[in-house]
Formats: structure tokens, sequence, C-alpha cells
């Protein structure tokens, strides 16, 4: 904060910078108008986050506590942390945090890749994929793996032709391990998209700065790419971790309720053909969720301030 | 709050409509007055049977002019379903609308709550037995007795007439008989070499009816009862450590783009595939030899019912000869079929496409369910 701040009164807005006439002229109605006008502007999303973010959310929080007839309860709570839905939890996290992360690495790889090549068209060919893929999701990818790598999926079939079939050696897509493959189809590009303007930002004359005062290419990176790059970095696989932490289509597709995830779990709860009258337990998960997803945030705004700094 | 208004509206209207066709019912001979006042007493949205309410006339004239029934939750290719609702709405010209039909049971009933009052809201509901009891317990349900009442066996409706069972199935093993030499006959003979990465399963056992009832199946093939489902989860087990168990979803397209060669479900979804495919995929249909597993659906009409009388009249359409034996014609077991051929009206060739039984068919109970439900929920997360 205390570093960005500056920055913004070095700058003066273009208004401000434009504005014709004495100060005194613009405090008036004019100004008030303009205020009401950009509020206006932004009222169809603020009416959109109340009805679609803000009123479920309420409504989950407030009927997590309450039991089938509406009164208070802490039943639901505690039954979410036990049993399966402790496990759940633990799967849940432990399946986006390693997504996440193999995402992450990939992703800054290609991204500094990217950057340091002097191809328009590789960049904008990859750029405008990574937008694709990362929006690719839910049963039609479920069913493009069930395809390609399934127990019959055509690579799976040309990998046993010659001589390799993976599901021989301990890979199944409808596993853990299938699912992290899956989810890093989405991440990666995801991954891309996110890191490459903090690539871009970092200075070439920085790491010639550095080699002049002697550093060699690896302490350049040291001292130099990996400390600016570190934020984006940690900010990014917050967002990669949390869009891994509420994927449900996909993996109640290729798993069928055997590999526990929290998203899965709230699915039988609240619409299954099987559990009756359990919406309170699914809402109580859903809380569960929303702490998770809210603690993300928090990091990912802290850090997303340091990384911030060079980015202007 | 604009919608109240135009739904009381509408009400009014129904209300006044079903005024005008009780004063103009040939049995009244009374005068319009008199008539309004017996339709005060005879309301369709509280009638308990058509014999209550001036008869089939009467109520085929009152849906008629209702228009229109709304369904939720029916697909087309289950148990005919497509083809009953064509044949009502051109036999009692009153069109039909079916809301989500890939639903739940669970989105059913969240319908009748949520769109109570407004004229979208389902008229009737297909569930599964633990939902109807759900329903009945929170009064979601107008009870209604089919003329066919009496012919419905004690055990398979609610004695109030708040739901009752319409059609049914056994869970069955369908395969791909042009992929195994052996083809299965079991449970256990799944657990063969053959069947290497082949064995689906209709969806997730905590979420679909169909898979919940094939563990449960397992279970009494391999040792367990009906209080004890744990052998059958157990089963999915080895099935997995096997490698033959695959999670993919056993249906027309998996089994059509050879995904699935082994699908568990119910004995009209596999025949029901068997047909879809027909020159595709030559998928046969058996009833595994250890586990004979049935189970029902439920009708119900809503309480809330927008439309009273073609709720109502839905009902007695599913439950004459026609409606029975159309669910017969789409592989399902309708409930009244032992009826049907003792009458000689059921359709022989149907019948004759119905997988072969052996033995005869158990139920759980509703209390030996949900204990069921509950364990399946806690340990088929640790079968894969």
């Amino acid at each position: 904060m205390g570093l960005t701040a500056p920055a913004r009164q070095v700058r003066p807005s273009p208004e401000e910078a434009t504005a014709p006439g004495p100060p005194a002229a613009r405090g008036g109605l004019r100004h008030r108008l303009n205020r009401l006008r950009r509020l206006i502007g932004i009222g169809p999303f603020l009416a959109y986050l109340t009805l679609f973010l803000i009123v479920p959310s309420i409504s989950v929080v407030s009927s997590a506590f309450e039991d089938e007839k509406g009164n208070f309860t802490w039943s639901n709570i505690t039954a979410s942390l036990h049993g399966v839905y402790l496990t759940s939890y633990k799967t849940s996290l432990e399946i986006s945090a390693v997504s996440a992360l193999v995402s992450a690495v990939a992703g800054t790889l290609v991204a500094i890749a990217l950057a340091s090549s002097t191809s328009r068209t590789l960049n904008r060919l990859v750029t405008t994929g990574s937008g694709v893929f990362a929006n690719t999701g839910g049963l039609p990818l479920a069913f493009a793996f069930i395809a390609t790598l399934g127990n019959f999926g055509i690579v799976t079939k040309i990998l046993s032709a010659i001589g390799w079939d993976p599901y021989n050696h301990g890979f199944t897509l409808y596993s853990a391990t299938g699912l992290v493959v899956v989810y890093c189809y989405f991440l990666v590009p995801l991954m891309v998209l996110v890191m490459l303007p903090a690539v871009q930002n970092l200075r070439s004359e920085w790491f010639e700065a550095a080699s002049i005062l002697g550093a060699s290419r690896r302490e350049c990176w040291h001292r130099v790419g990996i400390p600016l790059l570190g934020p984006a970095f940690f900010a990014a696989l917050m967002v990669l971790f949390t869009d891994a932490f509420a994927a449900y289509a996909t993996a109640e597709t290729l798993t069928q309720g055997t590999v526990p995830l929290v998203p899965i779990q709230i699915g039988s709860l609240i619409e299954g053909n099987v559990l009756s009258n359990q919406q309170n337990l699914g809402d109580a998960l859903g809380l569960g969720m929303i702490v998770v997803v809210a603690i993300a945030a928090v990091l990912y705004a802290t850090v997303q301030r340091r990384a911030a700094r060079w980015q202007h | 709050m604009r919608k109240t208004t135009a739904v009381r509206w509408s009400a009014g209207l129904a209300g006044s409509a079903m005024a005008l066709v009780a004063a103009l019912a040939p049995a009244s001979g009374a005068s319009a007055r008199e008539g309004a006042v017996k339709d005060a007493s005879c309301n369709w949205a509280t009638a308990t049977s058509v014999a209550a309410c001036g008869g089939m006339s009467a109520l085929i004239a009152a849906a008629q002019k209702e228009g229109v029934l709304n369904t939720i939750t029916l697909p087309p290719t289950w148990a005919n379903y497509g083809t009953l609702l064509k044949e009502f709405s051109s036999k009692y010209h009153i069109k039909y609308t079916d809301a989500i039909p890939d639903g739940s049971s669970q989105q059913e009933l969240d319908a009748i709550v949520h769109e109570k009052g407004t004229s979208k809201a389902p008229d009737v509901v297909d569930v599964g037995t633990a939902f109807a009891i759900d329903g009945a317990s929170e009064h979601l349900f107008a009870p209604y007795k089919v003329q066919e009442w009496n012919q419905i066996p004690a055990n398979e409706k609610d004695a109030n007439g708040d739901w009752y069972y319409d059609y049914g199935g056994y869970v069955s093993i369908g395969y791909d008989a042009s992929a195994f030499t052996s083809p299965p006959t079991s449970f256990k003979s799944l657990l063969g070499s053959q069947f290497k990465g082949a064995v689906g399963l209709d969806g997730d056992p905590t979420q679909a009816n169909a898979a919940f009832s094939a563990v449960f199946a397992a279970s009494l093939a391999n040792g367990g009862s009906f209080n004890n489902v744990v052998p059958g989860i157990q089963f999915f087990k080895q099935l997995a450590s096997a490698g033959n168990f695959v999670t993919a979803q056993s249906d027309a397209a998996t089994i059509g783009s050879g995904q699935i060669k082994v699908g568990i479900d119910w004995d009209y979804l596999n025949a029901a595939y068997a047909a879809q495919l027909q020159g595709k995929v030559d998928w046969k249909v058996i009833i595994p030899s250890d586990a004979h597993y049935a189970s029902y659906y439920v009708q119900a009409v809503s309480k809330y019912a927008p439309d009273p009388a073609a709720a109502r009249l839905w009902e007695e359409f599913l439950y004459s000869n026609e409606g029975q034996n159309g669910w017969l014609e789409g592989f399902a077991r309708p409930v009244l079929l032992n009826n049907l051929i003792k009458d000689h009206a059921v359709n022989e060739s149907a019948l004759a496409k119905l997988p072969v039984v052996s033995g005869a068919a158990a139920f759980p109970s509703q209390a030996q369910q949900s204990a069921a439900k509950a364990i399946v929920v806690q340990q088929w997360p640790s079968v894969g």
C-alpha cells in the first residue's frame, strides 16, 4: 500500500489532467453527476453480484446452521467435519494443491519461453489457444478424456499397440491421478494467461544491470527474476487452486464418487436420487468451501499487493 | 410480486372455469346456482378419486379446460415416457411440458416447493420410494386413488393415497455379446479376467438410484443381505482392484462408443439400450443368477398442482391398460402387470422382450434402504 499510493500521486489521472477551468468549478453538480453516472454504470454488475453471489451465500451460510425444520443446530457443521466428509476435504485439498502446483510450474515455464520469443504469431497463437483451453471444462472435457485416455481410448490403444498400456502400469483415468492430469489440461493454459503479463514486465535491463555487476545467469534469476516473479506466481497459484477446488462435473463424470471430493459430496446431498432431505448438511459443506476459498482469496490479495509494486 | 398477481388471476380463471364445467356437467340436473354450490364441495384439487367428483367425463372436461399438464424429470427414452406423454396428449387434446428431463427425484420435490403458486409448477411427479415417503411427510402430495386402486397390492402404495408404485424392474447385467467368449451370468462371474476394464455402473451410488441398487444387489450375491450392504461395496472394491471396474457411466453413449462393455443397470434401461443400439452393438441383458433385486418408482400428484384435473387424468391414463402396456413397451414392469396378464390385456410381444427372471423378486424395506444408504455414502469413496 505504502508504495503504490505515491505512484498514484505522481501520475495524475487523465480526468484531472485535462479538466478545464478552476478547481472550484468542478466540485459542484457536474462532479456529483459524474459520480452518479459511474455508479449507474456499475449498477448491473452490483445487482448481478447481489443476486448470484451475496444472496446465495447468505442462504448457504444460514441453512448450514439449521435442521430440517429450520431450528438452529450445530449438527450439520459437526457432521461435515467427520467421516467421509473430512476425507473429502483432505482429498479435495490434496488434488487441488497438486494440480495447481504442477500447472503453475509448467505454465510459468511456458510463459517465460513465450516472453523471450520474438515471434508475434506464436505469441498470439498461444494466448488465444490458452484462452480457449482454460475455459474448457465440465462434461465435454471429461468425455474428451474418456475418448482419448480412457480404458478404451484412442491414445490408450496407441500406447498399448506400441507395447506400453498405461492401464497395466497403475495408471487409470478414473482416479485421483487421472483427475490431476485432466485438471492440468485447463490449469496450465490458465497459468500462462495469468503469468504472461508478469513475465513480460521483467525488464531485460534489470538482468543486464545485474550481470554487469558480476552476477552469473543463475544469480540473476536467484536475485532478480525469482524475487520479482515470486509474488505473481504465488497469487496465480491461489487462482489455480480455487479453480481446481471448485471443479465438479468433470470429476463426477470421471470417478462416479469413487474419489471423495467436497463438490461431489455436496452434489449427492442436495440433488441426488439416493439421499433425501440432506440439503442442510450439503450447505454446511458449502460453507466449508466458502471458508477455504476465502482464505485463498485473502492470501491472493496480500501477495498480489506485493506483486503490483513492480507492475506499472 | 407481479408474478403473484398473475398467478392469482390465473387461479381465479381456473376456478371459474371449473365452476362453469360443474354447471354444465350433464350429471347436475339442478340450477346453475346449486351447481356452483356443488362445485365448492367438489374441487378437483382436493378430489381423492374420480367418482368423488362426477366421474371420468367430468374429469376429462375439467382437464381439457386446463388444457395443460406439467410433468417433470421424465426422460423420453426412460420407460417409454416419450410415447406415453404423446399418446396422452393426442387422446385428450391436452398439451404437456416436461421440465428438466434429466433431473433427479430431489429436484422434483424441490420444484413442488419452490415453484408453488406458479403456472409452471409440476402437476405430477415420478420419484424413488424414499423421496415419496419424504414428500408425503412434508405434505407435498394430494392423495388420489385411481380407479384401479384396489388392484395395487397394499404394500406397494401409501394407504392414504399420497403415492403409489407405478413401474419397476430388476438390477440386470447388460453386455456386448460380441466382446466376450463366455458371457456374464452373475455378479461373481464379473470378476473374471476377460472383463478387464469393461464393467460400469449407471452413475454414482451416492447419487443415482440405479447404481445404489446395483451395489445392494451385489451385496445379496456376495453373502450380504438387506441388513448388510457392506459385501456389495467390497465386491466393487474387488472388481476395481482386478482392474475390471470403470467409473465411466454406463449409458447409450458409452456403450455405443465401446467404453462400456458390461453395464449393471435396471433391466428396462439395459433393454432400451439394446433396442436403441440395434445394428451397432449386440447388447444382451440378463438378470444375475445370484441376486434378484427389484425396485419400483412411485407416482404422486402435487398438492399445489396448477392443473389438478389434468394431473388426475394423467394418473388415470397411466393405470389404465393403455398406460400400463405403455410402460411395458418401454421394457419396464408395470405395477398391474399380473392383472394385465390375468385379464389377457397384456401386450404379449412386449412381455416377451423382458429379460427372464427365475425365482421371486425381493424388496428391502424403507428402514433397510436408509441404513444401507448411510453406509454406502460413507464407504463408497474407498472403492477407487
